[in-house]
């Protein structure tokens, strides 16, 4: 059952090693904008949309590379699809009352 | 004594992942729905608040912005020790799996400790989650984000001292162990890289 | 699976083989007895509430006295009492009772054997999901003997209500966290079994129909149950951190103005409670379809109607029953638009529920029925579960929801989909395999009395609360002739609850059955119904690993009557589809 753990050539492993230094001066430095945009002191809307673009961007980040999602097999695709779907859908439920409560009270 | 499980060590022909991982996935898959509903009502009680935070003032005067970076830099770098101990791993050496592993182990301890200093200035000043409802998304939030913290810790820890043992038993599935242990940790780090924005600079 | 393993396992103490025990058969087993004691006692509690509704304010005799002077003052239910047996027999029927038995049961005991798997794929994770149930459940039911009794604010515990409500709501949301963390992971244990444990040939085209069904209730449970976790944090957060997360500013209780800081928002709760609490309902009812498809098969001694279309049409009721949650909101000021969103989400997912529904009515057709004791319950959940979702249809319509909304219409419709719905195809579950889990068959002549008791009690039931609900009868009323419209309907209150007290008799049959039939029911062999399915090419109890030779799957699951057949029955393990043709045990066993 085992042994096979090293069928792939250690050498050309290591080939990959590079990417993660990169992706991990490239979160760090992004981390560090996010706190710099941050004493900017931008418009409310504007703020939200920035930080929250460059977290998604960290997040793609870990999840392509550390968690090779980059290169994953279907099976996993497919829940992380369905799970995405769910998720956006839990998302929406501040827009269901908090909003249309809003439309209520103002009478719009 | 247990049953021959298929697909414990070597991947299924036709999903290619072995068991385990899988399962992880979809563990994080219902992390995601739970994280996903925390952050929904987070939303949903903070439109609904005339002024956030309620007392006034900005999140960024509230919280310690130098600190939760630090802490952001230090769960980035754990991420990436832990990738290397994963990689220590795949390139056959138990030795730098044990170096890498160690120092994930150590730098989720600084997270914690760091964490330790911030809430207790927070109690200090009276600041408790009863406070208003700033502080009680900000400490339901990073309170269950820091028991996953601990969860990882306790997960890592086994993989660095006892769990070790299987990598003389069958290496393929320790490194296996290894990466399912980092998916979980990853996600632990990717919750964070959310979580820090919306609390702590908006 | 190698006879290594199974002379081992004769050697494990008793506390590995039967408490803590790995194998998936002992764990549904266990699930499905405490499952069933739970059930009981959640019914029980329904009884005893019958009471105070059929006669308000007269002594409950005998259990009066016994129940103490606190929850009986002079033997007469007191109003907070009668909350905590409503809260707590919802809790109990959903979350401890009927989930636990038709996945927990049924799903863990089935599941594996009908896709040809040794066990589930991780067994030590099955276990521990027992053993986070069990004392959810126990601490649940313990919370009646803390002060101020167990929670008293609904099974849907909304706030502010649940917020401020006695102690016995703390420990319900403790009792929730365990609960919903054993749901989880078998979900997530669930998944892996059927996507990667599948025996050699067994592609999804060719999986029982039961098997499709706990695949999608598992995705479910998985995705929907995190919510009501985080919302049952939240709400543990309110109870004893003192956040306000459900409170809103200025909120007076006993008119005195609370001491909290405010700004929550009631309504989060009841999104997050019923993103979960929508698709449980399918949780509840795809595995008890997916049961009576098996029976129904077996027992018309032909294949299914429309397979493929029975398990697109669960898919798709899988996906539909996340977007229909706010239905059960219409009166919380949501507005029209999304009002009219969730009305026609709801009328849609309406429509592959009466394709299942029809599938198995066209089953029936042209069928040589056995009517088995099985096979009666199974065809009683036909009619039944067409009354429960038909009468939902005019509470999913905003309109007529505003009439029906909370009355005792919305009580009989629910009901009717789940007590003689899916309880009834639990029970064909456990008379249907029954034989496989303890080697004998029960007493076919007291099912037949099990059943038809039942099946006249429970109508006596739930149907005369459709004519109460549109007489506008509110639920959840101590005491309904306080009101002229309630005292007009009052009769049928005495019609049912003497219903339910029969209903609780004939269970009693049902009870002796199960324990009669252990020492003395008739034995049984490898397939005692001539069924088609894997589960059957084990031994009656199967050993651990379950399976003497690895199972290849040669056919469809359904293949019954196959014309130019020596047998009305080709089972999927059988290479020549002709008969009983069982895998030979290695060695001559």
């Amino acid at each position: 059952m085992a042994e096979h753990a090293q069928s792939e050539n250690p050498e050309e492993f290591k080939k990959h090693l590079g990417r993660y230094y990169v992706v991990f001066v490239a979160l760090l430095c992004l981390t560090a904008i996010t706190v710099g945009v941050s004493y900017l002191k931008l418009n409310r809307p504007l703020a939200i949309a920035v930080a929250l673009i460059i977290a998604t961007v960290k997040a793609g980040m870990v999840a392509a590379v550390f968690m090779h999602l980059i290169s994953e097999k279907k099976v996993i695709y497919a829940v992380l699809v369905l799970t995405a779907l769910f998720f956006a859908l839990v998302l929406l439920i501040p827009s269901f009352t908090a909003y249309e409560g809003h439309h209520i009270i103002t009478g719009t | 004594m247990e049953t021959a499980i298929p697909h414990l060590v070597e991947p299924h022909p036709v999903t290619g992942i072995p068991n385990g991982k899988f399962g992880i996935w979809l563990f994080l898959a219902s992390e995601v729905m739970l994280f996903g509903a925390l952050f929904s009502s987070y939303v949903l009680i903070r439109v609904g608040a005339p002024h956030w935070p309620p007392e006034g003032g900005l999140s960024s005067e509230v919280l310690n912005v130098p600190l939760g970076t630090f802490n952001t830099a230090v769960l980035i770098t754990s991420s990436i020790t832990m990738v290397l101990a994963w990689a220590s791993c795949k390139m056959g050496s138990l030795p730098k799996f044990k170096l890498w592993m160690a120092a994930t182990v150590g730098l989720a301890l600084v997270f914690l400790v760091v964490k330790y200093f911030e809430y207790s200035d927070k109690f200090h000043h009276g600041h408790f989650p009863s406070h208003d409802n700033f502080y009680g998304i900000y400490f339901v939030l990073t309170g269950l984000h820091g028991l996953h913290i601990v969860g990882g810790i306790v997960v890592n820890t086994y993989l660095l001292t006892f769990g070790s043992k299987l990598w003389n038993v069958d290496r393929e599935w320790f490194t296996n162990r290894v990466e399912n242990a980092g998916l979980y940790w990853h996600f632990v780090d990717l919750v964070w890289i959310f979580l820090f924005p919306s609390l702590y600079l908006l | 699976m190698s006879d290594h393993a199974h002379a081992e396992h004769h050697e494990m103490p008793f506390w590995r083989k039967y408490i803590f025990s790995v194998d998936h058969k002992v764990i549904g087993i266990q699930y499905a007895v405490s499952a069933l004691v739970f059930l009981l006692v959640g019914f029980s509690l329904m009884m005893i509430m019958r009471w105070q509704l059929a006669y308000p304010g007269q002594p409950l005799p005998i259990l009066g006295k016994i129940l103490g002077d606190t929850a009986m003052p002079g033997g007469v239910m007191a109003p907070e009492f009668y909350n905590q047996l409503g809260a707590m027999h919802g809790t109990i029927m959903v979350f401890m009772g009927v989930v636990p038995l038709a996945v927990g049961g049924f799903g863990n005991f089935v599941t594996p054997l009908q896709i040809g798997a040794p066990d589930m794929a991780f067994p030590r994770l099955n276990m521990i999901s027992y053993w986070a149930f069990l004392p959810g459940g126990l601490i649940m039911l313990a919370s009646f003997f803390v002060q101020g009794g167990a929670a008293q604010s609904g099974w849907t515990s909304y706030p502010p209500l649940s917020d401020i409500a006695p102690a016995g709501q703390t420990i319900w949301c403790f009792g929730m966290v365990l609960l919903i963390t054993s749901s989880l992971l078998g979900s997530i244990n669930f998944i892996v079994t059927i996507v990667q444990l599948r025996a050699k040939g067994l592609t999804y085209w060719r999986l029982p129909f039961f098997v499709h069904a706990q695949l999608v209730t598992a995705f479910l449970l998985l995705l929907a149950f995190p919510p009501l976790e985080a919302a049952t944090v939240l709400q543990l957060m309110d109870r004893l951190a003192g956040t306000s997360f459900f409170l809103p500013s200025g909120l007076v209780v006993s008119g005195e103005q609370l001491k909290i800081a405010g700004g929550g928002n009631p309504l989060l709760w009841q999104h997050l409670f019923w993103f979960l609490a929508h698709p449980e309902v399918y949780v509840l009812i795809l595995p008890a379809m997916g049961i009576v498809a098996e029976v129904i098969a077996n027992n018309t001694r032909k294949p299914l109607w429309g397979y493929r279309l029975l398990v697109y049409s669960v898919v798709f009721v899988g996906f539909m029953s996340f977007v229909v949650w706010a239905h059960h909101m219409f009166m919380t000021g949501m507005g029209t638009t999304m009002s009219t969103f969730f009305q026609t989400t709801t009328m849609i997912i309406s429509v592959p529920s009466v394709i299942i529904l029809t599938c198995f009515i066209m089953s029936l057709y042209g069928g040589a029925i056995r009517f088995t004791t099985p096979m009666l319950f199974a065809t009683a959940f036909l009619p039944m579960f067409a009354i429960g979702g038909l009468t939902g249809l005019p509470l999913g319509l905003t309109a007529s929801d505003i009439y029906l909304h909370d009355t005792f219409y919305v009580i009989a419709h629910f009901h009717y989909v789940v007590a003689p719905g899916t309880l009834f195809a639990l029970f064909a579950g456990i008379y249907y395999w029954y034989p496989k889990a303890t080697g004998r068959k029960l007493n076919e002549t007291l099912g037949k009395i099990h059943f038809w008791a039942s099946f006249v009690a429970i109508n006596f039931v739930f149907m005369p609360m459709f004519f109460q609900g549109m007489a506008g009868l509110s639920r959840r009323l101590y005491d309904p002739t306080i009101y002229a419209h309630g005292r007009g309907v009052q009769a049928l209150n005495v019609v049912i609850s003497w219903g339910a007290w029969g209903l609780g008799l004939a269970q009693l049959v049902f009870i002796v059955n199960f324990f009669l039939s252990l020492k003395s029911g008739a034995r049984v062999a490898e397939n005692p119904w001539n069924a088609t399915t894997l589960e059957w090419a084990t031994p009656s109890p199967p050993g651990h690993g379950n399976f003497l030779t690895e199972p290849v799957v040669y056919r469809e699951p359904y293949e019954y009557s196959v014309p130019g057949k020596a047998n009305d029955f080709s089972p999927q393990f059988s290479p020549e589809g002709d008969g009983p043709a069982r895998p030979q045990p290695r060695g001559g066993a």
